[in-house]
């Protein structure tokens, strides 16, 4: 298995640090456009990503104000990547205890293992009160890689 | 004991959830076999499980099931996650 480098995975074309959405659809659509941006996916996956939300819920907002946009791998997925969305103005996806997000990061996988390593380097750091807090307020894609590297 | 985390796709938020879900086990030195699953094969993973996590909205889709279900609403949480598994293996 190849290891998954960061920079790779989550290049400086996978982010936008002050998107505009009106509600959670866009804000995904926000999200499969970077991904589109990055070569990881086609714009079908975007459709995808919303068509997992409205048949089985918000469930993808998986802590306060971070949702985990994604679907399963497909044709529609080109290369295993990451996208970075974070909202100006937070939107509501219906979440319970959740709501409302203001981080959207997109996931594309071709497979069920390559992303693993990122998204684990993902979670340790955003589970991470004081590093998440930190994530809000970085100014560009490298801060934001270099916290999530450290 | 084997834990099947359920989320709709099976490789993003299940695999997150995993992940913590071992830390959890570990620092309660609780030895754990966790596994993760997508909704559609949830109900034929938990045939061999003894316990499943999974969110609120999921918990409903997989409906009646002889296996108890906790409720994870912070995945990020490895406090949450471990307070739910010891109130659960308490029970």
């Amino acid at each position: 298995m190849t290891q998954l480098h960061l920079q790779d995975a989550l290049p400086n074309t996978s982010f936008q640090l002050d998107g505009h959405a009106d509600d959670w659809r866009e804000a995904i659509r926000l999200a499969g456009q970077r991904l589109t941006s990055s070569g990881f996916a086609t714009i079908a996956y975007t459709d995808e990503m919303i068509a997992a939300v409205e048949q089985h819920g918000p469930y993808m907002v998986i802590a306060p104000g971070l949702a985990l946009a994604h679907s399963r791998p497909s044709p529609a997925v080109l290369k295993t990547g990451m996208s970075w969305v974070r909202l100006v103005s937070p939107v509501e996806f219906g979440h319970a205890q959740n709501d409302p997000v203001s981080l959207v990061i997109g996931l594309a996988a071709v497979d069920e293992t390559e992303h693993i390593d990122v998204l684990a380097m993902l979670s340790r750091s955003l589970g991470d009160q004081s590093k998440r807090a930190a994530l809000d307020n970085a100014q560009s894609p490298a801060e934001i890689r270099s916290l999530l590297t450290n | 004991m084997n834990i099947v985390c359920v989320c709709g796709m099976g490789i993003g938020t299940s695999v997150l959830l995993k992940m913590n879900v071992e830390n959890a086990a570990s620092s309660l030195g609780v030895d754990a076999d966790v596994q993760a699953s997508d909704i559609g094969s949830a109900r034929g993973s938990a045939q061999s499980a003894d316990l499943i996590m999974t969110s609120n909205e999921l918990a409903e889709e997989i409906g009646d099931i002889s296996v108890p279900i906790v409720i994870v609403n912070n995945f990020m949480d490895v406090n949450e996650i471990k307070e739910k598994l010891q109130a659960a293996l308490a029970s």
